[in-house]
């Protein structure tokens, strides 16, 4: 009940300051641009099979969708820190953290109802991009269920580094300097996956099992993996125990 | 109601609190006195549990911040001294908000958001942004959010800092109307404040607790000597004011001389008398006799303020502490009664 409260007082200053359109609008640039382009390539590679003469099926899913998912996802990286940057920096700063903490309230409670609230100004945001799937739907028969998959994906995979956001943003009463911890940490997780690009040794295997963003392909492919869904669901608890243990070292350190 | 026993509060190089031991009986007004940085603050963020204390123990209605941390914050309402304030929250959404993670009722707020408005005077600015809003009302809208739950127990940090006059005084009545129903600890550096508005005074310096006692014992534990203010102009040319100062002290009778500051030239002294004597006479004699100018001469009625920095500067042990640079500035406030 009290999560629901602070969830709401969070997303009320989502939504009353520019930070929310801001991401919002940004978003639904690019992730427009991204289907653009993705149903560009479609169009003309449509156009030169035709005329080669070949007639394969061209599949939808796979050349629209999937593109665009995995564009989304990397974009979510570079949006998520600006969403978790104010969540505790900005009550540090202000002070409003001395109410919370000094009110009849689960540190628990506080955590999740600010990563609830980062989480559902995620969704709209990924909500946004749903126009551009709809109209796959007026012009084309794209298979609806790779399509919720990616969407869970996207949301597991946000939710994640929502919760490592929210932790860096404990550290520190300075908005800026949190949002670019978040968006470094973002990134260092984004281009683990690389080292395997070279290298197949069990170590790379290891550092590339912790990029967040490898974790999403199997999602953007249709394909419910358990093993990312773990991956994303570890890490989302790994996140906000951090933040929980960040949290109590505020009253030892104040 | 409140409890603190041999409170020790240290950060990683410095101690904060230093073993106070202190109780607040229920309904009672105390005013939490002491220089900027005697730990003040510390205690009353353990007594929130904001902090945890180092060692020792706190209990606020029978339960420990340590061991029952939600039970006493059930029955807190604190105000910081930056008043937590979400400014792009309207007054009504930011004391529902409160109201509901204190614990109340859905049902219950309507109406205690009416009486907390009613009894802080904000109702005519409830649908407005805080951000909006004056220094006062934010204040008074920082105490109506420490108050919508009725807790039994009200810490307030500094309440009437970086207020005008006027809202001072509207500050101070509203927080004498709370009193009875709450037990009530107010802090401040302000000494007027507390002769005004409370019944027992705990002064600290430098995390030690100095003294506790009403405000009547405290006053009268030095009534009878005399305190005078003297400034001495030298006639012609320069005057060492430790001259003056080794001079008035000869002076039968007295028992402390203070050298207050010198400007243009003037030497302005504090001198106390010893118990029952009467000093200004000689006082005035000395200093003609000497062949200096008498510029002033007058006695200040010995005002908590005095007894304040006489116990804060035995604490202090001669050095250059806060409590010292403040007091001058405070000093006018407190002899204009």
């Amino acid at each position: 009940m009290n999560t629901l409260t602070i969830a709401r007082k969070e997303l009320n200053s989502y939504f009353r300051s520019p930070i929310a359109y801001g991401v919002m609008a940004f978003f639904a640039l690019i992730a427009g641009y991204f289907f653009y382009v993705a149903v560009l390539i479609f169009v003309r590679r449509g156009i030169e099979s035709a005329m080669m003469g070949q007639e394969f099926p061209m599949d939808v899913n796979e050349w629209v969708i999937r593109p665009v998912f995995s564009n989304i996802s990397v974009v979510g990286l570079f949006l998520i820190p600006m969403i978790t940057m104010r969540l505790f920096a900005e009550e540090k700063r202000t002070g409003t953290i001395e109410l919370l903490i000094t009110s009849p309230l689960h540190d628990l409670e506080i955590i999740l109802g600010k990563w609830f609230a980062a989480l559902i100004l995620y969704a709209s945001m990924l909500g946004l991009s749903a126009l551009s799937v709809v109209m796959l739907f007026a012009y084309g028969k794209p298979d609806w269920k790779p399509l919720l998959v990616g969407y869970l994906g996207l949301l597991l995979q946000g939710g994640c580094l929502l919760a490592i956001g929210t932790f860096v943003s404990t550290c520190t009463r300075n908005q800026i300097v949190a949002g670019v911890a978040g968006f470094a940490i973002c990134l260092l997780l984004w281009v683990l996956d690389w080292v395997s690009s070279f290298e197949t040794s069990v170590t790379s295997r290891v550092i590339s099992y912790l990029s967040v963003l490898q974790h999403f392909d199997s999602f953007s492919k249709g394909i419910l993996d358990s093993k990312d869904i773990v991956f994303y669901l570890s890490a989302i608890f790994i996140g906000l125990f951090l933040t929980a243990r960040s949290m109590e070292s505020l009253r030892w350190r104040a | 109601m409140i409890k603190v026993e041999g409170l020790t509060k240290r950060y990683a190089r410095t101690v904060a609190v230093d073993n106070i031991s202190f109780e607040v009986e229920k309904g009672q007004i105390v005013g939490f006195l002491g220089p900027n940085g005697a730990g003040k603050t510390t205690t009353m963020r353990v007594l929130t549990c904001f902090l945890p204390p180092t060692s020792g123990s706190a209990q606020v209605a029978g339960f420990d911040v340590l061991k029952q941390p939600m039970e006493v914050k059930k029955r807190i309402g604190y105000l910081p001294e930056l008043p937590p304030l979400y400014p792009e929250m309207e007054v009504v959404e930011y004391l529902e908000f409160v109201g509901r993670i204190k614990g109340l009722s859905k049902a219950e707020i309507p109406k205690r958001l009416d009486e907390v408005a009613e009894k802080c005077a904000i109702a005519d600015v409830k649908t407005k942004l805080i951000g909006k809003l004056s220094k006062g009302y934010r204040q008074r809208v920082g105490l109506a959010q420490a108050i919508i739950h009725n807790p039994d127990v009200l810490i307030l940090d500094e309440p009437t800092a970086g207020l005008d006059p006027h809202q001072i005084i509207e500050t101070r009545d509203l927080i004498k109307g709370l009193a009875g129903s709450h037990t009530i600890i107010l802090s401040t550096h302000i000494l007027s404040e507390v002769e005004q508005t409370c019944e027992r005074v705990i002064i600290i310096a430098a995390g030690k607790l100095v003294a506790t006692d009403t405000v009547e014992n405290l006053t009268s534990r030095l009534r009878g000597a005399e305190v005078v203010a003297v400034e001495v102009l030298p006639r012609d040319g320069a005057l060492d004011a430790q001259n003056v100062q080794r001079r008035l002290e000869q002076v039968s009778g007295v028992s402390r001389v203070l050298h207050k500051e010198t400007r243009d030239g003037k030497i302005h002294f504090t001198v106390e008398s010893l118990q029952g004597r009467h000093i200004r006479p000689e006082l005035a004699r000395a200093v003609v006799e000497a062949g200096w100018n008498l510029n002033e001469l007058h006695a200040i009625g010995l005002s908590l303020e005095e007894i304040f920095l006489q116990l804060t500067a035995s604490t202090k042990d001669g050095e250059p502490k806060a409590a010292a640079a403040e007091a001058p500035a405070e000093a006018p406030a407190g002899e204009t009664k």
